[in-house]
């Protein structure tokens, strides 16, 4: 039994220090306050002086507050008994399930070695043309979808949670509106997913501190589950919130920020959580999909920005479709010379196309004259928009290639689509 | 091993402060002792009888008071034959092995001989009993992969030596003496083909320093031809994500003339290391016939790995680039990416709780990269070979913008700068390295002047693009219209190269020169277009085809008749020709 203390030596925002002996760095303990018991994470140690961040915040603690070591770091129970379960960030029940205590794993350990990964070999269908065909999505991919507030974004992750083949649905909620977590909950349940569902969520409404626990949890699990075989899909909503969390307690500890209040070590935080993301050879799977939101629209925001050095591209989700131009999947040439012959061809040749379009409709704005080729182009766009882009469409990939030569022989003759003759002969609608 | 102890008093994120009740040295080695496991460290922080060390694996699990081991020596590297081929991690464990023995993941305290200790090489002595040697100079060789690995006289070795007794031609390993050398007092020192050295040293055991003078060729034409490279020089590319950083040095790394590439994937994703580790044993070297991975060493620090190896993992690669030089070879280092491990830099000044810089980088930021860089160079040796090393970074300037310390820093020291652009990479116009931002100190494959005319184009070009956008086509002359269309065309057909086209990744000297000549001819040419829709139509025809013989093979049958297609083409519709031009086109042949 570990010791009791009960003089706190300072508390600042929502960390408080103790003096106490024999603690390990990354510890947890209890705090008990009059309005319950949080737990709280040691995060740093200077002789006998021990700073915890403590999960429920550091509001109403009182220096004379009963502190209590628990001689482990954070853990997670994990076993087949999470799957359809919801926890807090602090690892609690949020549903009336009992609370879990078996099989307890530790959390944020190392990462996989180089050596051992794989090169990325199976695309993940989703029915959404512009993932599909254009940015196709990869098994162990990391890839974040960029968007401001308003945007369909939480929309976009359950469409895609619902249609994926997997075989488990992580989902890590930081920040979450109330609303929103109620949106994914039902939606999971009516499409039947709920069953291979584990939800961690931290509400706008819970203390900070657990919102930083809450994409280490998930990703413990994860990995657990696929090296047990499983395909699992970690979605994570909203990494913004999580780096603010992290920006708050770097703040209130004084550190130097490095770029508009952020700590020096973003970068390497986002990375050490998005490089979970892996396919074990002989094993299962990770793949992280997560909300970024970029306040003000800023892609040079240093949390969409860090992001974008780490993740495999980014869907740009934007006026509730996701956009050609700035989004990328970096590894979408690892699977889509597999699928159909046209593939890549229609990609590249659509998008082109689709490039000039945007070029015309600028030259329109600015009253220049509309060529016949003009008049084409127009016609192509916003059949393009309203075929391809928009999210309602659900289609699966070779429908959607169909449909993209339909879309060509409705607007061009086929050797202004600059795409090789071969295809064109093999591909091309005949007239009817 | 000192005698030294010490005892952990504090920890904050990787920084580990320890009491010591002896001497220490500044970078000298400790083992934080916990739980039975030895976790390395660095000192990086010297005062009274407190120490600051950065631990190179996670923190968590130390406590207050675990006991600290000294080792009295400096963070080090193994040289010696062994290392073409291996994947190391910043700290030179071989990640393979490291798999081997502890599965999936990278496990704190686990640290195996970079060199392997079973291998027997074909050893051949060169020094004879009663030779004076001194450090660096050569005992004898075995031969490493396509190369001769020369087994030298360890370079902290200082002072002067006299041979007692060499092994007779024969299999040895590593650990195994090779010769005994006797110092002024007399004394017998056993000598191995192996020594250690300190990695934030440079290795220094050269006659002099030279110039760069000759290009390092990397088969991209936009680097050669416009903005070229030497041996023994330096570059950068900074550039935002996304814009082809990482496809430019994969490429360069498997097309560069040089005898040796060591990669240094410092803090990025491990995802692209991969690709690499699993295509470079399939594809052959021309230059020796074997695997490309025989004349390859990875360091693979990826963003997830500890951030304190990270730091130390550009060091390890530029000393083993030092290493190889000293027998004479060129080597090339490419690190991806300098930002990594300058922000590594960064989070450690953070806890030592020095005051920040621009950005929170410490105020020693530009004269660390600088010393950084300045380990690149081309060097004599002691015996008249000359021997190089070329350093090459990226850079990942937050927000894309260049404006920020670490880009300027680098900007300040390197010897050329190839600036990546959004703007060029959004419209697939690979490498997106931006003709009217970049620049080369350095000598290249042409003529200066000549690449200058050529390159008067694409910048004139711009500029009547520029104004085009304002007034329309119908505003813009046609003279200035071809200068626009021939600039974009030497964009399109040269500048542009498609690095996924087996043929086109990688154009040779003599393929550059040919086809420089052939666009210098166009540039240079007078036109006589009924109007602009004509210039365009042309001009249109004429990039296709190019692009369609930059997919062909040099020389072969089908290339030489696409290009006198071509050239009949062009003979159709020119109706003079530039005396500039001329001259270039003259030069060139
Ligand atoms: N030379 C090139 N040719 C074709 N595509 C390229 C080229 N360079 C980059 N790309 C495309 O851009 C993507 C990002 O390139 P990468 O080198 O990873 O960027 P960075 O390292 O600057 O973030 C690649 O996955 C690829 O799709
Ligand atoms: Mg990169």
């Amino acid at each position: 039994m570990k010791k009791v203390y009960s003089r706190i030596e300072s508390i600042k925002g929502n960390v408080i220090s103790v003096k106490a002996t024999d603690v390990t760095y990354g510890e947890l303990a209890e705090v008990k306050t009059r309005f319950g018991t949080s737990l709280a994470e040691v995060n740093r140690l200077d002789e006998d002086l021990v700073s915890l961040q403590v999960f429920a915040g550091g509001r109403g603690i009182s220096t004379g507050d009963e502190v209590r070591f628990l001689g482990n770091p954070m853990r997670v129970s994990f076993g087949d008994s999470l799957k359809g379960r919801i926890f807090t960030g602090s690892g609690e029940p949020r549903d009336k399930g009992p609370a879990l205590h078996e099989n307890l794993i530790p959390i944020g350990g190392p990462s996989v070695n180089p050596t051992n990964r794989i090169i990325p070999r199976e695309m993940i269908r989703t029915g959404i043309p512009m993932i599909d065909l254009f940015n196709t999505l990869v098994k162990s991919q990391k890839l974040p979808i960029f968007s401001v507030s308003g945007e369909p974004y939480n929309q976009l992750l359950a469409r895609i949670a619902m249609q994926a083949e997997v075989d488990l649905i992580i989902l890590g909620g930081m920040g979450l509106k109330y609303d929103d977590y109620l949106f994914f909950k039902d939606t999971l349940e009516e499409g039947g997913s709920l069953q291979k569902t584990i939800m961690f969520v931290h509400t706008a409404a819970d203390p900070v501190v657990e919102c930083l626990m809450v994409p280490d949890l998930s990703l413990a699990v994860a990995e657990r589950f696929a090296l047990k075989g499983l395909n699992v899909l970690v979605l994570l909503t909203d990494m913004t919130n999580f780096a603010d969390a992290m920006k708050e307690i770097a703040i209130t500890q004084e550190q130097v920020p490095s770029n508009r209040g952020y700590p020096g070590d973003l970068y390497s935080q986002l990375a050490s959580r998005y490089e979970k993301a892996v396919d074990f050879a002989d094993s299962g799977s990770i793949t992280i999909l997560a909300v970024t939101t970029m306040p003000g629209d800023d892609v040079t925001h240093p949390v969409p920005d860090n992001t974008g050095y780490i993740t495999e591209g980014q869907f740009y989700l934007k006026g509730g479709r996701i956009e050609p131009f700035g989004s990328l999947s970096r590894l979408k040439q690892q699977v889509n010379g597999k699928t159909r012959a046209d593939h890549r061809a229609i990609m590249d040749g659509m998008i082109k196309l689709f490039a000039a379009y945007r070029d015309t409709l600028e030259k329109k704005s600015m009253g220049f004259q509309m060529s016949a080729w003009d008049q084409k182009l127009l016609k192509y766009g916003e059949l393009f928009e309203k075929e391809m882009m928009d999210l309602s469409v659900n289609i699966p990939l070779e429908g959607a290639l169909d449909k993209g030569w339909e879309m060509l022989a409705a607007c061009f003759e086929p050797q202004e689509t600059g795409l090789q003759t071969k295809l064109i002969e093999q591909f091309w609608p005949k007239k009817a | 091993m000192t005698n030294t102890k010490g005892a952990v008093t504090g920890v904050n994120g990787n920084m580990v402060s320890v009491r010591v009740d002896g001497a220490v040295s500044m970078n000298e080695v400790a083992y934080i002792i916990v739980g039975g496991k030895h976790l390395k460290s660095e000192i990086i922080k010297i005062q009274g009888d407190i120490v600051q060390t950065q631990v190179f694996e996670m923190t968590k699990g130390i406590k207050v008071g675990d006991p600290v081991e000294l080792t009295g020596e400096m963070l080090a590297v193994e040289l010696g034959p062994g290392l073409l081929g291996k994947i190391y991690d910043g700290l030179q464990n071989p990640l393979p092995e490291v798999a081997k023995k502890a599965g999936y993941f990278l496990e704190a305290g686990v640290y195996l001989d970079a060199l392997p200790r079973d291998i027997k090489w074909d050893w051949m002595p060169v020094a004879k009993a009663g030779d004076k040697v001194e450090r660096a100079d050569v005992l004898g060789t075995v031969p490493e992969g396509a190369f001769t690995h020369q087994v030298m006289v360890p370079f902290g070795m200082h002072g002067s030596y006299t041979v007692k007794s060499v092994k007779p031609a024969g299999k040895y390993t590593v650990a195994e003496e090779v010769a005994v050398l006797q110092d002024e007092s007399g004394a017998g020192v056993p000598v191995t083909m192996m020594f250690r050295w300190p990695v934030k040293r440079a290795i220094d055991c050269y006659a002099e320093r030279l110039k760069p003078f000759e290009p390092m060729v990397t088969k991209t034409r936009i680097i050669d031809t416009f903005f070229p490279v030497a041996k023994g020089g330096t570059y950068c590319i900074p550039g935002p994500f996304g814009a082809g950083k990482t496809v430019l040095q994969q490429v360069t790394s498997r097309n560069a003339d040089v005898d040796i590439v060591i990669l240094a994937a410092c803090g990025e994703r491990a995802g692209e290391v991969v690709e690499t580790l699993k295509e470079f044993p399939e594809l052959i070297d021309p230059r020796t016939g074997k695997s490309l991975m025989e004349r390859t060493i990875i360091v693979c620090n990826t963003s997830s790995m500890p951030v304190a190896s990270r730091e130390a993992s550009v060091y390890t690669a530029v000393t083993m680039a030092e290493y190889y030089r000293q027998m004479g070879l060129n080597v090339l280092l490419l690190a991806d990416s300098t930002s990594r491990w300058a922000q590594a830099m960064r989070e450690m000044s953070g806890r030592l709780e020095e005051i920040p810089g621009e950005e929170a980088f410490p105020a020693y930021l530009e004269s660390t990269i600088a010393s950084f860089y300045e380990r690149a160079g081309i060097v004599r040796l002691k015996d008249g070979r000359a021997g190089s090393v070329t350093i090459g970074g990226t850079v990942s300037p937050a927000g894309g913008n260049f404006e920020e310390p670490v880009t300027q820093a680098t900007l300040k020291v390197v010897g050329a700068f190839h600036g990546l652009s959004r703007e060029r990479s959004d419209a697939r116009k690979y490498p997106a390295i931006h003709p009217l931002d970049s620049w080369s100190k350095y000598k290249g494959l042409l003529d200066a002047d000549s690449v200058a005319w050529a390159h008067g184009f694409l910048s004139r070009g711009a500029e009547v693009g520029q104004m085009m956008k304002v007034v329309g086509e119908e505003g813009t002359s046609i003279d200035d219209y071809l200068v626009y269309l021939k600039g974009e065309f030497l964009d399109a057909v040269y500048l542009q190269q498609n690095s996924f086209d087996a043929v086109d990744a990688s154009v040779s000297p003599e393929r550059q020169k040919s086809m420089f000549s052939k666009c210098v001819r166009i540039l240079g040419s007078t036109f006589d277009f009924k109007d602009k829709e004509a210039a365009r139509g042309w001009f249109n025809q004429l990039r296709q085809r190019y692009l369609d013989i930059n997919g062909i093979e040099w020389g072969i049958d089908v290339y030489k008749k696409a290009d006198a297609e071509l050239k009949a083409f062009v003979d159709e519709r020119v109706s003079g020709l530039d005396k500039r031009a001329a001259r270039i086109i003259e030069s060139l042949e």
